[in-house]
């Protein structure tokens, strides 16, 4: 037998006795003979731990090394501290499911009530679920929540200056539930106000507006007023934004915000090519009956002890069934964890510090590539955090070619002969200088 | 498990001064190079305007307290998990290993195509190994979950009849056994739910299914077996009147590990499907997530899969390679990124381990547990649906209702035990639901032990029926208040101190 099943020949002998059945096959008597496999499966022989170690060992090595990051996107390269990954690892949270018996789960529940605080206290916002797989479907959520609050109406109005992935997200949800989705022509890099308020003017339908703080360009977006104007139509705002820069950036709270919804990644979260992270979902009070997902709320135990436990169950898709406007289970459930320890570690200070490091590491690349000359910000004059869109006049994809030949991913390639570059506390002086000489040595080609 | 409550929150823990961080110099300070252009001004109307307040803890703090909080926890490492529908197997420690690779953390998910080769055939190898054990002819791994893969296969489903210009297909059939999230995805994929009928023993009932079957049906979801635990033995028969009306048969993957190693989906007549890796290929599911739910779609069908795919390509020189690609004809995107990579990569890590011959002895090995729990426990617990189960069986309650004990009180009673109550009140077909699922990786004496304790349940329901019906006793916390926690939700520590006040 394999080392991960415990059966020896004679307890299958002896409960399959139990079952009245003479070999394992009779236990599958009720399927047709022609379904049955013949053979096994056209995969590989068991391996040992050693030899499942070689074949990652040599996936691994066809990746090449990239030691620097400067790419980011919605997801950043920050530090992730020893401290969480090893509490992560304890295996009474990793291989317990989603928290159905309160009585034997207060520690998932425990760390999902602590997440669901933070998170509202960095947005500003009062409710916060826990349960979204990422940014993107996150802010899916978010459009499907304004439209099923909205009743009849069934459209959603999306700035120009949302990234790219989450828009796809977001219109794929939208073609397949109904939903029409325009978009707010952008202007300088932000989007356009005057089009928003044109657009809330000539559409009666609309149930919810999504703008991205800050933008698909780095861009820290002004959104004086809009929260009037969004609600003047009785449509909700809803606010993408990066979890980490709220520690710095007015809130979507103090915005005026309804929704707040985006990628937590960036607090804490390690890169690993794309998940998994964790998508957050925080509004203001008046919609918690409206939110997808789960959501833990306090109680007391007949002992009078508090404690929590998965609340307004009645919301969810496996009461609701096909009334359902979410087909949200329980997910990321480990990643909420993740986060709370994050920030339990950092605090507040230190999520601004990080913040702070960011854009001065940022300016300090910023400068040395305007230094260097042959590049500009994309929209001149717009306020960035820690990342910028630089548009280049020598061959980015040489750029793109020689740095990562020397371990530096630069940025992101965007069109137009750009690069959306972004720094956060992991890259120093040096990895900064190192980039730039590179970029020096493209422009004399 | 420590079955006293530990209970702190980090709030309370927190004092003003105390920090668990340092960061790195980055070695800039106020430097700005000469000469230079400062980046923009941020205006401070774009900045925080009230205080950030989080919790103020130094590393120890931290540490004991989410290790205290995990203490009252239970996970499968801790005991036996018999969560009916939920696959709660063995999680090998070697996975955990393989996931966190250094090479495979710390990369960018928009890292260029040739500097990830080895994370892109990673996906692949995963992909075309669930392609042979569904027998598919193509995955896509983006999905994020069972019910995101759910969600992507009907969007599969409406992308090829509206790609044949069949756009009056809106209906899906799913039976009334079928897990919640069935109807619920159903509905936000814009489809119509049509519930088909069960026989008595949870199978489809196809004289209830014919009728059904007209031009505007888009396809049926199925779980085979199906929620009871039981094979849909005509299911050659359904997917032949499906396929006639013009529709796609769609498997819920929830309950494909009794099927490792016996049949394949494809082979059954599915067109479409999804897997949950967190339960056939022993992802630890981490209180609730993340998971990962890969969808297989039958030749034909690929280019309907979501953007972005991983394509194998033969390089200039010769050698082969991959490449990501967004298809013209696929459904669009549900998922900015290539799914939960780091869950696909313990899936494959698992695949290796068992080979292809242990993969062929999952099934049986976890429909042997199955029915060796349910054949010694069925003189005490009512058994509905007679005959043999997959890898998972539903008690109607205790046969001997007189002290009306319930499956409530049963499963708590198991935590006084030491035990993960199994799965309750679903599926909605019996009034007292207990489902069973051993899974393949436990042993006959933890089997033995679980029944000998069910059955001393049910002697206490006969002879000290309140023992069972106060339980638990001895768990951290005991009978908490659900229906206050509902009517007056406090789902902050700021709510909770407002109310406390």
């Amino acid at each position: 037998m394999h080392r991960y099943f415990p059966h020896t020949p004679q307890d299958i002998a002896s409960m399959l006795d139990k079952c009245g059945v003479s070999d394992l096959r009779g236990l599958y008597s009720d399927v047709p003979e022609e379904l049955m496999l013949t053979a096994p499966y056209a995969l590989p022989q068991e391996m040992s731990e050693k030899e499942v170690r070689d074949r990652f060992g040599a996936f691994a090595a066809k990746n090449r090394k990239i030691d620097v990051c400067f790419a980011g996107g919605g997801f950043y390269d920050h530090y992730v501290p020893a401290a969480a990954v090893s509490l992560i690892g304890r295996s009474e949270f990793l291989t317990a499911y989603t928290p159905y018996q309160p009585e034997i789960s207060q520690g998932t529940l425990q760390y999902i009530f602590e997440y669901q605080t933070m998170m509202c206290r960095l947005t500003g916002m009062d409710i916060s679920n826990a349960s979204m797989y990422d940014g993107a479907t996150a802010t899916a959520e978010a459009m499907m929540m304004a439209v099923a609050a909205a009743k009849k109406r069934r459209r959603i109005l999306v700035s120009a200056t949302l990234g790219d992935a989450v828009r796809r997200v977001v219109d794929t949800y939208a073609r397949y539930h109904g939903i029409t989705v325009d978009t707010i022509e952008a202007e300088d890099g932000v989007m356009s106000v005057a089009a928003l308020e044109r657009m809330l003017e000539a559409y009666a339908d609309v149930a919810g507006v999504i703008v991205a703080q800050p933008n698909r360009y780095g861009i820290i977006e002004d959104f004086t007023g809009v929260a009037d104007m969004v609600h003047a139509r009785k449509a909700l705002l809803i606010m993408n934004c990066i979890a980490a820069d709220l520690a710095a950036l007015r809130t979507p709270g103090e915005w005026g915000a309804d929704i707040a919804c985006g990628d937590a990644q960036s607090l804490g979260i390690p890169l690993s090519f794309g998940g998994p992270y964790l998508g957050y979902l925080c509004a203001r009070k008046a919609l918690m009956r409206k939110m997808p997902g789960r959501i833990v709320g306090a109680t007391t135990d007949d002992r009078g002890r508090r404690c929590f436990v998965l609340t307004l169950q009645a919301r969810e898709q496996h009461i609701r069934r096909d009334k359902a406007t979410s087909n949200i289970c329980s997910n990321q459930g480990l990643m909420t964890l993740y986060v709370a320890i994050y920030m339990s570690l950092l605090g507040a200070d230190g999520l601004k510090e990080i913040a702070y490091r960011g854009h001065q590491c940022a300016a300090y690349l910023f400068e040395s590539l305007m230094a260097a000359g042959g590049c500009r910000l994309k929209y001149p004059g717009q306020p960035f955090l820690n990342e910028f869109l630089m548009e280049f006049d020598c061959d980015v994809d040489l750029l793109m070619e020689r740095s990562i030949e020397a371990g530096i991913l630069p940025g992101i390639r965007m069109d137009g002969n750009c690069l959306l570059m972004a720094a956060t506390e992991m890259q120093t002086r040096e990895d900064v200088d190192c980039l730039v000489e590179i970029y020096k040595s493209v422009c004399e080609n | 498990m420590n079955r006293e409550l530990y209970g702190k929150l980090v709030f309370e823990l927190s004092r003003p001064g105390r920090r668990g961080y340092r960061l790195p110099d980055n070695h800039i300070g106020e430097v700005h190079t000469e000469g230079g252009q400062q980046p923009p001004v941020i205006a401070d109307a774009l900045l925080r305007q009230q205080p950030l307040r989080l919790p103020q803890c130094d590393e120890l703090t931290v540490v004991r307290h989410y290790n205290n909080m995990s203490t009252n926890n239970f996970g499968v490492d801790t005991g036996f998990y018999p969560l009916g529908s939920c696959t709660m197997k063995y999680n090998p420690k070697i996975n955990e290993e393989m996931a966190s690779h250094e090479a495979f953390v710390n990369v960018h998910p928009a890292a260029p195509d040739n500097a990830v080769q080895g994370n892109l055939e990673l996906y692949y190898t995963l992909q075309r190994s669930l392609s042979e054990i569904g027998g598919m002819a193509e995955f896509t791994l983006n999905p994020f979950a069972g019910a995101h893969g759910e969600l992507t296969g009907l969007m599969v489903i409406r992308a090829y009849h509206d790609a044949r210009g069949d756009k009056a297909r809106r209906k899906i059939i799913v039976p009334d056994s079928a897990h919640g999230t069935n109807p619920a995805s159903a509905a936000v994929a814009g489809l119509e739910v049509v519930e088909v009928k069960s026989r008595p023993d949870g199978t489809v009932d196809v004289d209830d299914l014919r009728p059904l079957l007209d031009e505007t049906v888009a396809g049926m979801m199925m779980t085979n077996p199906n929620t009871l635990g039981i094979f849909e033995k005509d299911i050659p028969e359904i997917a032949r009147l499906v396929h006639e009306a013009g529709g796609l048969m769609y498997y819920d993957g929830a309950n494909l590990n009794p099927m490792l190693g016996i049949a394949r989906p494809g082979d059954m007549g599915f067109d479409v499907m999804h897997i949950n890796l967190h339960k056939t290929f022993s992802t630890p599911h981490g209180g609730g997530g993340p998971g990962s739910g890969p969808v297989g779609v039958r030749a034909g069908l690929e280019k309907f899969l979501p953007n972005p795919r991983v394509v194998k390509i033969e390089n200039a020189d010769g050698t082969m390679g991959y490449r990501l690609e967004m298809g013209a004809d696929a459904l669009g995107s549900i998922s900015a990124t290539l799914g939960n990579f780091a869950v696909q990569a313990r899936a494959l890590s698992y695949i290796m381990s068992l080979g292809s011959e242990g993969l062929m002895d999952v099934g049986p090995l976890a429909t042997l547990n199955a029915n060796y729990v349910k054949e010694c426990l069925k003189d005490d617990y009512l058994l509905p649906v007679e005959g043999v189960c997959k890898h998972e069986f539903v008690f109607d309650g205790l046969r001997d209702k007189s002290e009306h004990i319930t499956t409530l009180n049963v499963a708590k009673r198991l935590l006084d035990h030491g035990y993960h109550a199994p799965t309750i009140y679903f599926p909605l077909l019996f009034h007292e639901s207990l489902m069973i699922e051993p899974t393949e990786t436990e042993s006959k004496e933890t089997l033995d032990e679980f029944i000998a304790v069910m059955h001393d349940i049910a002697r206490e329901a006969r002879e000290t029926p309140d023992v069972v019906r106060n339980a638990p006793h001895n768990t951290p916390i005991t009978h908490p208040d659900d229906t206050a926690a509902a009517l007056n939700p406090v789902v902050t520590f700021d709510a909770l101190e407002q109310t406390e006040e």
